[in-house]
């Protein structure tokens, strides 16, 4: 049983300063040029990742409800970024609220049926519908079709990298300690007990999946403006596999989980670059050991945070 | 409609590998669709390499994906066999991916012609309708398979443990039947129909690449899916109802729409009647 957490000013300034420190000092190195262009390159796609697998986990680890088309509500939110910003030339937060938007309807729309579906033929329909997305965006031709859009002005900068990763950890945390989030667990753990128990399974699940979405948009927002070309190709049952598999190696139901197993597979993608059939052989040995010996996850569903630093702030527990 | 009934009995001949192994271990098992594609290369090398003729070639890669899907089932699945089916289901795309790259990196990405001269073709005219020898050669050998498939599920005693096994796992057990092995048969023939599908799409379009299973693999799966999973004689109607309905929206309509039909069909399935044409319901034991 968790423990109510009650509000410690002290331990809320020591995270809110660690927040601040790390910002301001990446933020130093950048300015004062001390990081070159491949790593600010990495730095972004671990925030975007970290965004990702985070989102993923709420809806394959919390909600338990396995999801294989993370890369189309990904795609949703580029595309729909890229045309306020690119098309209409509106502000960048303007692209971003319609993003979270347009992949929260999308959510929406392709959870409500799709849910009432479990376990393996979930996982097939997701598939099949991040795969119409992709489709359908390679048939419109307003947005050039398969050939996709180019020149993005490049609007992700630090700043809203590090604060959409901390805005998407602390509303995906704070969902999951809330007594929705409780409602969501009891999904994971026994749907029929959780329906008996006067749960509304398929509002929970629904609403899981489309907050899920809604960042995994914002998700594709920053890559879209980060790397100024999108196309549907990008966003291919591949990248959902990658997502996948940052969540499965985290841990289905750890968020500090998802974070480290972003950074380490990020990391992992970077230093592989140049040999990438190794890098996915790796990948899907990675898959099939951590299921077969530990199918929980490296992390299972703990979480690395107050309770293991707990000592450091003198914490008794 | 001929290309659509060729089409289809591909389609078939692979839905039938996945309904045979959702049937005994509810497993959908991603890593059918490069069992396939593993079978296409090794039919490849031995017309190309030995020499042999198309048929010869063909037996090869059977028996040569029938060790294959033993092996996946020993090493990947069956250490999970009694954990959460998502865990299986990751492992399962986690065996595809490994298959997938794994060819890559030995065989590279590219793509690879077809011997012609392994079957060559002649165009029949019968009745007003051009037959190509392709299509008659795909048509038979898949009907002349399913045959066999149903002869061995219906008539011989390993078919009938198949039948138990898939029915009650534990009573199977009980009656003395060795349920590791009814398994390891069932993915050996389902892998090794698979294996003649891959044979055959590389007769049939002349081309095969290391990721050539990904496709026909989802669609044979909706194709088990809309004939009922679990279901023998659903998953060929599925396999021919889904070839057809392929070739006729890409000759009606937009040719860039094909794959998105596929998904299309099998969530209004899904939505309709999620056990499929041939299904029963059954409701949800607690």
């Amino acid at each position: 049983m968790q423990k109510t957490q009650h509000f410690k000013p002290v331990q809320f300034i020591i995270e809110v300063g660690i927040l601040v420190v790390i910002f301001t000092l990446v933020q130093y190195l950048i300015s004062a040029g001390l990081l070159n262009q491949y790593y600010q390159i990495n730095l972004a796609s671990i925030c975007i990742n970290i965004i990702l697998a985070v989102s993923l986990n709420l809806i394959n680890g919390f909600t338990g409800q396995l999801s294989l088309g993370h890369a189309g509500f990904m795609a949703v939110g580029a595309y729909a970024s890229v045309i306020m910003t690119t098309y209409m030339e509106l502000p960048f937060i303007v692209g971003i609220i319609a993003a979270c938007l347009a992949a929260a309807l999308a959510g929406f729309i392709i959870g409500v049926p799709t849910l009432r579906l479990r376990g393996d033929y979930l996982a097939i329909a997701t598939l099949g519908f991040g795969e119409i997305i992709r489709v359908v965006l390679q048939n419109i031709d307003y947005v050039n079709g398969p050939a996709g859009i180019m020149g993005i002005s490049k609007l992700s900068t630090w700043p809203w990298l590090f604060g959409s990763v901390v805005i998407t950890i602390l509303v995906i945390v704070n969902l999951v300690n809330s007594s929705y989030g409780r409602a969501i667990i009891s999904v994971r753990e026994d749907e029929v007990a959780a329906e008996l128990m006067g749960v509304n399974t398929t509002k929970y699940k629904v609403l899981a999946f489309v907050v899920g979405a809604m960042f995994a948009g914002l998700a594709g927002a920053l890559y879209a403006h980060y790397f100024y070309i999108i196309k549907p190709e990008t966003f291919n049952f591949m990248k959902s596999f990658d997502i996948l598999v940052m969540v499965v190696l985290g841990g289905l139901g750890s968020t500090t989980g998802a974070i480290i197993a972003a950074i380490f597979i990020t990391v992992l993608t970077a230093a592989l670059q140049s040999f990438p059939a190794i890098r996915m052989i790796l990948y899907a040995v990675i898959l099939v050991t951590v299921m077969i010996y530990r199918p929980q996850g490296l992390m299972g569903n703990r979480e690395l945070g107050r309770r293991t630093f707990g000592r450091l702030w003198g914490d008794k527990k | 409609m001929v290309n659509g009934l060729s089409l289809g009995a591909i389609y078939a001949l692979i839905a039938l590998g996945y309904t045979m192994v959702y049937g005994i271990i509810m497993l959908i098992n991603f890593a059918h669709g490069d069992i396939l594609m593993v079978g296409a290369y090794i039919g490849f090398f031995s017309v190309v390499v030995l020499g042999t003729n198309i048929f010869v070639a063909m037996a090869i890669a059977m028996i040569a994906c029938a060790v294959l899907g033993v092996v996946i089932e020993k090493v990947a699945y069956r250490p999970l066999r009694n954990s959460t089916r998502i865990a299986a289901l990751i492992t399962a795309i986690g065996v595809s991916f490994f298959l997938e790259y794994t060819t890559i990196f030995f065989l590279t990405p590219n793509q690879r012609v077809y011997p012609a001269e392994a079957f060559p073709v002649t165009n029949y005219d019968v009745m007003g309708i051009t037959l190509s020898s392709k299509d008659i050669f795909v048509f038979i050998s898949a009907v002349v398979l399913m045959v066999i498939l149903q002869y061995i599920i219906k008539r011989t005693k390993t078919g009938k443990a198949m039948r138990a096994v898939s029915l009650d796992k534990e009573a199977a057990m009980l009656m003395g039947i060795s349920v590791d092995k009814t398994i390891s048969i069932t993915f050996a023939i389902g892998s090794a129909l698979a294996a003649a599908a891959g044979v055959m799409i590389g007769v049939y379009y002349n081309s095969i690449n290391p990721l050539m299973g990904i496709i026909p693999g989802l669609k044979a799966f909706v194709a088990a899916v809309l004939g009922g999973i679990g279901i023998i004689p659903g998953a060929m109607v599925g396999g021919f109802l889904m070839g057809i309905l392929e070739t006729l929206v890409s000759g009606y309509g937009s040719s860039l729409y094909r794959d998105a039909v596929a998904f299309g069909v099998l969530i209004i399935i899904l939505l309709i009647k999620p056990t499929g044409l041939f299904g029963k319901n059954t409701g949800e034991k607690v």
